[in-house]
């Protein structure tokens, strides 16, 4: 028996822990938005957040992220109220076939999270393990731009209350 | 039912529901005319293979309206643009509409969506047929106000009469009958009214992608869902020899070894218990047979020296005429692979004899017919249903993943199966596109203008598409395989590997040789743009030099070859946005390259300019700035075209500075990202600028496949700007730029 959190709920799986994570996402919890791309940590399609690292779910064993916090595409928002890395790929139609997004949102809300004034020389590099065939590059970086002015917007009155303290 | 009596019938109909309508029927029934011994009026797209309007358009008792088309979303963004011209047409808001796309058992057979062909047949089949269910719309209303056509007004589902009474077309259907055959000119709306065609209208398919909504084919879980997975020969010519599958069988959540000759594959409760047994089956199959694969060095001899079929596709004037200065040159592509960022997956569910497929296939009429042939079942009990796969950009694994799912889940009756492709499988056996030759030898008369030229292109089929059981890869590994049918060019003015084989540009001593080569050394099919990548790389890098031996700039020189004035406004259009001005000094390193093509030389029309810098140490090539100007005529969706270039210049750029499919004599040896590396993001150029030329009211031409061709060129055009060096062999990997440099 494994648990793990993921958005926020606590799950407990039983499946073999050398499972990769991916699967135990898709199939057990029936999320689909990591995806399967190669298995083999080459194109970041399964990205998601553990704690607040990007990381390939394709190849850590589920016994690796027991009782740590995982968080998926699913837990940044919905179609209706999407968070604002999704808010900002749909504001740039950041997507062709799409099968690579929910990884490069993932991998760009760790970035933003960390660092939300981040450059476009930034992104470009932090966004490098994901691959998309479809050449939505520009897209997606315009959208992690568009996010990360969004975020910082988000960010400053709150600061501001705290200073204010 | 013949069309003819489902006409008479509903003709019968109509005459109950008002004169005026069997009125305007009788007079322009097309099957009226057919019965009089007339040709039968040519009807717009792919009505003229499916006249009857609810195969496109039905609407229910309720005032619901379903569009159907037989063309499939691929990330092209189709299902919005054509949402939009359905919603233009019946003046109906967007949100609406509910849109029906591939699927045997619900929409016409369009075969394939491919070749940028689905505005052309199916938009326009779509937009016809909603122009014509909306004047329906309009007689009925008509007739129920006793008032003339021309004092209402169709708006937002309902009709608007000049006296203020309103009817929601739901109110009206109770009289409509669609199942009658579309006719030709019925009214469509004026480009000058749009208020949803050529709208930026966001795409409806991304909020499910982007927030983790059920989006694929991969994230389909019906209930009893079980996961198979297959194990491949090493090599394409491998047979199983033996096999003790016992050991697999008795694994944790194994269902089944599936075992037909040397088809292989194992089904599972769970996904990772699949691909455990798959690794376990494939340590213990003992294959036998080598593959004899041709030197990748000399792919390019390999290629010329087999037999081809030559056919001369252009042959005018007298060659040999030219006074002035002549130039030859040879060009080559390797192979090169779809390389989905998803593998193929496809899920199958044998019940109640019959075979059900979620396929990610862009043709699933022609697929469902080549499973029924493989699994000797009749067509009519083989369904066929597209789901959105990963990008496939051409014949993929995803045929041969449905044809896997099928076998295996004939199997193990009764439940839902999902097969997926591990990486290594989709690079090692999707269908490339094809390795090719070219040669072209011209020459300019006085005037600094060609007057001969001279090309041939040699390549295989551009096209193994099923067609046939034998085209689908599992059919020939049973233990009775299949035959792969016997690959037959494309013949122009489409073409296949000769596709842009024949330049746009006015020359008037010309011979275009297409040698089509039906051995294949390694299995190919067709891949975004077939023939067209290769061709418009060719003759617009030979444009360049033949401008360079002219003495001329590269622009000024097509333009003085050009007579289409849309080439020509595309042309004019990019070096204007691109700030292109003739022999501008640039700093050393730098370069900058101009092509253009109109895709098929019938469909869309692009052109590109760009800059690179290119370092001299490595030999890498950073492609900074670019810019294109393109055509599509009638503009559906602008946003989606400029995501469609995009796309093309980006996934063109990977294809012409990185891309080679590896082998050695034995097998594949490109089998994941590190050994077949693609374009990623720090490599990305630094803009990409997207400029469109609307034509209201003109045809739709499509987007998908005309980037790829023009931005190949420029950027080896670039190139050879920034080092005085041309490269004529893709890719223009940082090896090889360096090596041409000297350094
Ligand atoms: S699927 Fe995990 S990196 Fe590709
Ligand atoms: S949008 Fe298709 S792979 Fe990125």
């Amino acid at each position: 028996m494994t648990e793990l959190i993921v958005n926020g709920e606590r799950h407990t799986v039983d499946v073999d822990p050398a499972t990769p994570l991916l699967y135990v996402l898709r199939n057990e919890l029936k999320l689909n938005g990591a995806k399967f791309g190669c298995g083999l940590g080459q194109c970041g399609a399964c990205t998601v957040m553990l704690d607040s690292d990007p990381v390939f779910a394709c190849l850590i064993p589920i016994v690796a992220v027991d009782g740590r916090r995982v968080r998926t595409v699913e837990g940044l928002g919905t179609a209706e109220h999407p968070g604002p890395v999704q808010r900002a790929f749909m504001d740039e139609q950041a997507a062709q076939c799409g099968y690579c997004i929910p990884g490069m949102i993932m991998r760009a809300q760790a970035l933003l999270e960390r660092k939300a004034g981040a450059s476009e020389d930034d992104i470009r590099q932090h966004m490098e393990p994901n691959l998309c065939r479809c050449g939505t590059h520009m897209r997606i970086l315009a959208a992690v731009k568009r996010a990360a002015v969004t975020m910082r917007s988000a960010e400053k009155p709150s600061r501001q209350r705290e200073a204010g303290r | 039912m013949n069309p003819h009596t489902q006409t008479k019938l509903s003709r019968r109909r109509l005459l109950q529901t008002g004169g005026a309508l069997a009125v305007y029927f009788s007079l322009r029934d097309p099957l009226d005319a057919l019965a009089q011994g007339a040709p039968p009026p040519k009807l717009p797209g792919s009505l003229d293979k499916f006249p009857l309007l609810d195969s496109w358009i039905k609407i229910d008792a309720n005032g619901a309206i379903t569009v159907f088309t037989g063309k499939a979303e691929l990330g092209q963004g189709i299902k919005t643009a054509f949402i939009q011209l359905a919603a233009e047409e019946l003046s109906v808001e967007p949100g609406d509409l509910t849109l029906v796309t591939a699927d045997t058992g619900r929409t016409p057979n369009e075969g394939y969506t491919a070749g940028s062909h689905s505005m052309k047949d199916s938009g326009t089949a779509i937009q016809n047929a909603a122009a014509q269910v909306r004047g329906l719309l309009l007689d009925l209303a008509a007739t129920r106000f006793n008032m003339p056509r021309e004092q209402l007004k169709p708006q937002r589902g309902t009709v608007v009469a000049a006296d203020g009474r309103v009817l929601r077309y739901a109110e009206l259907v109770a009289g409509l009958d669609l199942h009658r055959p579309a006719v030709p000119g019925a009214p469509k709306a004026d480009p000058k009214t749009y208020t949803v065609i050529g709208k930026p209208l966001p795409r409806v398919d991304i909020p499910a992608k982007v927030t983790g909504g059920l989006a694929y084919v991969q994230d389909m879980r019906p209930d009893g869902l079980v996961h198979a997975r297959v194990v491949r020969p090493p090599n394409p010519a491998a047979k199983l020899k033996a096999l003790d599958s016992q050991p697999v069988e008795q694994m944790p959540g194994v269902i089944k070894v599936v075992r037909d000759g040397s088809f292989l594959a194992v089904v599972a409760a769970g996904e990772f218990q699949a691909i455990q047994a798959m690794n376990a089956l494939s340590s213990l199959a003992q294959w036998e047979g080598q593959a004899n694969l041709p030197k990748q060095a000399n792919i390019s001899d390999v290629i010329r020296a087999l037999p081809a079929q030559d056919t001369v596709i252009l042959n005018q004037g007298s060659l040999g005429q030219a006074s002035g200065r002549a130039l030859k040159a040879t060009y080559h592509r390797p192979y090169q692979m779809h390389g989905a960022i998803g593998p193929s997956c496809a899920l199958a569910q044998f019940k109640d004899g019959t075979m059900t497929v979620w396929t990610h296939s862009q043709g699933v009429y022609p697929l469902r017919d080549s499973l029924a042939e493989l699994l000797r079942m009749p067509k009519e009990q083989v369904h066929c249903i597209h789901t959105e796969g990963s990008g496939c950009y051409g014949h993929n694994g995803a045929d041969d993943a449905a044809a896997d799912a099928a076998l295996i889940a004939r199997a193990v009756p009764d439940r839902p199966v999902r097969v997926q492709w591990m990486r290594e499988q989709e690079h090692g056996w999707e269908p490339y596109g094809p390795a090719m030759v070219t040669e072209v030898q011209a020459a300019l008369d006085a005037d600094g203008k060609i007057a001969d030229w001279q090309y041939e292109v040699w390549s295989n089929t551009h096209s193994t598409r099923p067609g046939g059981a034998g085209n689908l890869l599992a059919a020939l590994h049973l233990a009775q395989p299949f035959a792969q049918p016997a690959p037959t060019p494309i013949p122009q003015p489409e073409g296949g590997g000769d596709r842009n084989g024949i330049p746009l540009y006015a020359v008037p001593n010309a011979r275009v040789t297409s040698h089509f080569i039906p051995a294949m050394p390694v299995r190919v099919s067709a891949m975004r743009g077939l023939g067209a990548y290769m061709n418009v790389f060719s003759i617009e890098s030979f444009m360049d030099e033949m401008a360079a031996l002219a003495g001329t700039d590269p622009v000024e020189f097509r333009l003085r070859h050009l007579e289409d004035t849309r080439a020509r406004d595309v042309i004019a259009l990019a070096a204007k946005e691109f700030g292109w001005k003739p022999n501008e000094p640039l700093p050393k390193g730098r370069g900058r390259g101009f092509a253009f093509a109109r895709y098929k030389n019938l469909a869309g029309y692009a052109a590109i300019a760009l800059d690179v810098e290119v370092e001299r140490e490595t030999g890498v090539v950073q492609i900074g700035r670019v810019v294109a100007a393109v055509d599509s005529g009638q503009v559906v969706n602008p946003d989606g075209i400029r995501n469609q270039i995009e796309g093309a210049i980006v996934q063109s750029a990977s294809w012409t500075l990185y891309e080679s499919v590896g082998y050695s004599e034995r097998e594949i040896t490109s089998r994941d990202w590190g050994s077949y590396p693609i374009l990623r993001f720090p490599a990305m150029p630094s803009k990409i600028d997207v400029h469109i030329i609307d034509r209201p009211g003109q045809p739709f031409l499509g987007t998908g496949e005309a980037g790829q061709g023009p931005a190949s060129a420029a950027i080896a055009n670039a190139v050879a700007s920034a080092t005085g060096v041309r490269m004529r062999s893709l890719p223009l990997s940082p090896a090889r730029v360096k090596a041409a440099i000297g350094i």
